[in-house]
């Protein structure tokens, strides 16, 4: 290893610091790749770790992603629905984002990296669309060529997603395996980036994967909690009391977490669906690359997740977060798909935001939990808006 | 709650395959547990065929390495409700004249705990693990509970392994050393990377263990010309191709002994 870690100051161990050598969280995470790929995870852990020490990356990065990516996205405060729950609700709007949710701020940290790695070419897993259209449209604006898998039933749910891959010029692949969803899509392209190391980066889209992943893309995230926490400051004169966000992988919700994570009175909560909770009813798991929660039968078979949004249907959780969740510095809630749906309206009606199924899991827990919140000042993170969901959820609720 | 019927010490892969080796290229057929409700007749037969030893596969729920006919095998074995302790289980009722080795996805093994799957595993007929995505650095617990009941863990080298790294798996490994051929996931292939004849040769290079290549090997053709530089080849997709197709044992098994027949005819003469 060339470059010193030069990265934000680091954190005690319970809360968000830098892994071990070995890429572990407490005990979770880790490098559980095949041989093939040892080489290939080392090498973007030692570009991340040299670009990230330059200042001239990070000002690349953070210029992309306020004059081309909408940053700083702006933290609201909601009023009519706050008044309604007996709370002081802020929004931070990462659904205002280019390409309509948090994702990109990752895709474009990991697509200029790649750059600099000498790359051509994107790959890239995919769940709802909403990572797959983040990766195609910085492959776009970069120059690179660009494939996402994507499972073929989630290929059907997010429909408009995949024309919109394909518009920008990317080339979308059915994973066909398994439960033919975002497990199976991230199979499928750890497969294909064994065969192409050499011309191409696995663009991974959530805190997950073998290390350097988990710790990568968190960093590339912490933009969410390091603005939240001014603006929070800035409206409110002191920190919330709680910072939410849904968690599938964790991606979103850890970005959130790192702005709060030394902050010992700000709880930290995680919104899981009940479908797929993998802090909830997971155990240790070794898969994907990492040691981490997942959802699993007796002798150790991966379960499949089952979420109305196709975004959080993942039966893992990132390491980072089943140390967060093991060390309690962090707690982590399950919502059901029906008051997700209550959640999903009562946001459109009553603040004019139609949010992310997979966000409208954080609102849920907040409306669920009204009661014990009474008087608190609650952030939320709207990791993405829900145009991409109103289809879905019309004929849910027109049926 | 041992139940081994070879003391440890006595049990060795290396030295039987380093023996083997002695007299001809080794042969080493795979077959995941459960892919027919026959497969331990399948075990037999490509033994009757010439195997050295038999990699036995447990089925997992997400095999990121495999391609795609080792997944097709793996849902139809999960389907038909293998799991670890059942392949185990039904090894343990009959005896085969050579090693078993088990390769599986480590998830498995450390579900069923490590000294309980070393255990059982030798109750099984196994003699060793490969487990292509335990990398050495994360392997600690499992090689104290394999090496507890003599059972060898056998590492992978690939092509993109640094020689510093090659060093370090060659030194590790119990067995043997697998050597992947190419850059890619398990699955037959129409010939054979010239990546496995330069890693195979460096392989031997630093080491007097015995080198097997696998991945791809799908004829007699292909395994004699990756046999070139290393001690045998590994197949697998190939043979699980033909018993998804419907082959009865007799006719999966038959590949087995074209690879062996055509390895023989082609080493034969020399001075192995
Ligand atoms: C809007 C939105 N939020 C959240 C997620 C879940 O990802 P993570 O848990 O990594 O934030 C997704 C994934 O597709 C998403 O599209």
């Amino acid at each position: 290893m060339t470059a010193t870690r030069q990265l934000p100051p680091a954190a005690s161990p319970l809360n968000m610091g830098e892994p071990d050598g070995l890429g572990f969280f407490g005990e979770f995470g880790g490098r559980y790749v095949g041989e093939p790929l040892i080489g290939a995870c080392q090498e973007v852990e030692e570009a991340f770790i040299d670009a990230w020490a330059d200042p001239g990356f990070r000002d690349e990065f953070l210029h992309v992603l306020n004059t081309y990516g909408g940053r700083p996205s702006p933290t609201t405060e909601c009023d009519n629905l706050g008044e309604q729950l007996g709370l002081r609700l802020l929004l931070k709007r990462e659904d205002l984002n280019h390409t309509g949710s948090h994702k990109i701020n990752n895709v474009i940290g990991q697509a200029l990296l790649a750059k600099r790695m000498g790359k051509t070419r994107l790959i890239a897993e995919t769940g709802a669309g909403q990572h797959g259209v983040a990766t195609a449209t910085a492959a776009a604006l970069l120059g690179m060529s660009c494939t996402v898998y994507m499972g073929e039933v989630d290929m059907r749910r997010q429909a408009l997603n995949v024309f919109r891959m394909r518009l920008l010029g990317t080339e979308v692949v059915p994973a066909m395996s398994g439960s033919r969803t975002l497990k199976d899509a991230v199979n499928e392209a750890m497969r294909a980036w064994v065969s192409e190391v050499g011309d191409t980066h696995y663009c991974l889209g959530s805190v997950m994967g073998p290390h350097p992943y988990p710790w990568m893309v968190r960093t590339f995230h912490e933009v969410i909690g390091t603005e939240a926490r001014q603006q929070v400051m800035d409206l409110t004169g002191g920190l919330p009391d709680v910072a939410v966000a849904c968690v599938g992988g964790g991606s979103n919700a850890a970005g959130l977490f790192a702005g709060f994570a030394d902050d010992p009175e700000v709880r930290l909560v995680g919104a899981e669906p009940a479908g797929g909770a993998a802090a909830g009813r997971g155990v240790p798991a070794i898969v994907h690359g990492m040691r981490a929660y997942f959802m699993q039968d007796e002798v150790g078979q991966i379960l499949e997740a089952e979420s109305i949004s196709a975004g959080l249907d993942y039966p893992g959780l990132g390491p980072e977060h089943s140390h967060l969740a093991v060390t309690k510095r962090a707690e982590y809630h399950p919502v059901t798909d029906d008051e997700v749906l209550e959640a999903f309206q009562l946001l459109s009606r009553t603040e004019g935001i139609i949010p992310a199924l997979e966000s409208a899991h954080a609102i849920a827990w907040v409306a669920n939990n009204a009661a014990e919140l009474q008087g608190q000042t609650v952030l939320v993170n709207l990791s993405g808006r829900g145009d991409k969901d109103v289809e879905q959820v019309q004929e849910i609720l027109e049926r | 709650m041992t139940t081994a019927s070879v003391a440890a010490p006595e049990r060795s892969l290396q030295s039987y395959l380093t023996e083997r080796a002695g007299r001809g290229k080794l042969l080493m057929p795979y077959v995941t547990a459960g892919v027919t409700p026959d497969w331990l007749e399948l075990v037999d037969a490509v033994i009757d065929a010439g195997a050295d030893a038999v990699e036995i596969g447990i089925p997992f729920s997400d095999p990121a390495i495999d391609g795609t006919t080792i997944q097709e095998a793996t849902v139809v074995a999960l389907e038909a409700g293998m799991t670890p302790a059942a392949a185990l289980q039904q090894l343990k009722s009959r005896r085969f004249g050579v090693p078993l080795i088990a390769m599986t996805h480590y998830n498995l093994v450390y579900r069923y705990g490590h000294e309980r799957f070393a255990a059982d595993l030798v109750a099984a007929g196994g003699w060793a693990t490969i487990l292509p995505d335990l990398p050495f650095e994360h392997a600690g617990e499992w090689i104290a509970a394999a090496d507890a009941e003599g059972i060898e863990n056998v590492l992978l080298a690939a092509p993109v392994t640094s020689d510093e790294r090659l060093a370090m798996v060659v030194e590790k490994t119990g067995g043997f050393v697998y050597v992947v051929s190419t850059m890619g996931t398990t699955g037959a292939r129409a010939g054979v990377d010239s990546a496995a004849t330069v890693l195979a040769r460096r392989v031997k290079s630093i080491t007097d263990k015995p080198a097997v290549v696998g991945f791809g090997i799908s004829s007699a053709e292909t395994a004699v010309t990756a046999a070139r530089e290393a001690d045998g080849v590994i197949v697998a997709s190939a043979l699980m191709r033909r018993v998804l197709d419907g082959a009865t044992v007799e006719d999966a098994a038959q590949l087995v002994a074209e690879i062996r027949a055509g390895l023989d005819a082609a080493y034969a003469t020399q001075d192995l």
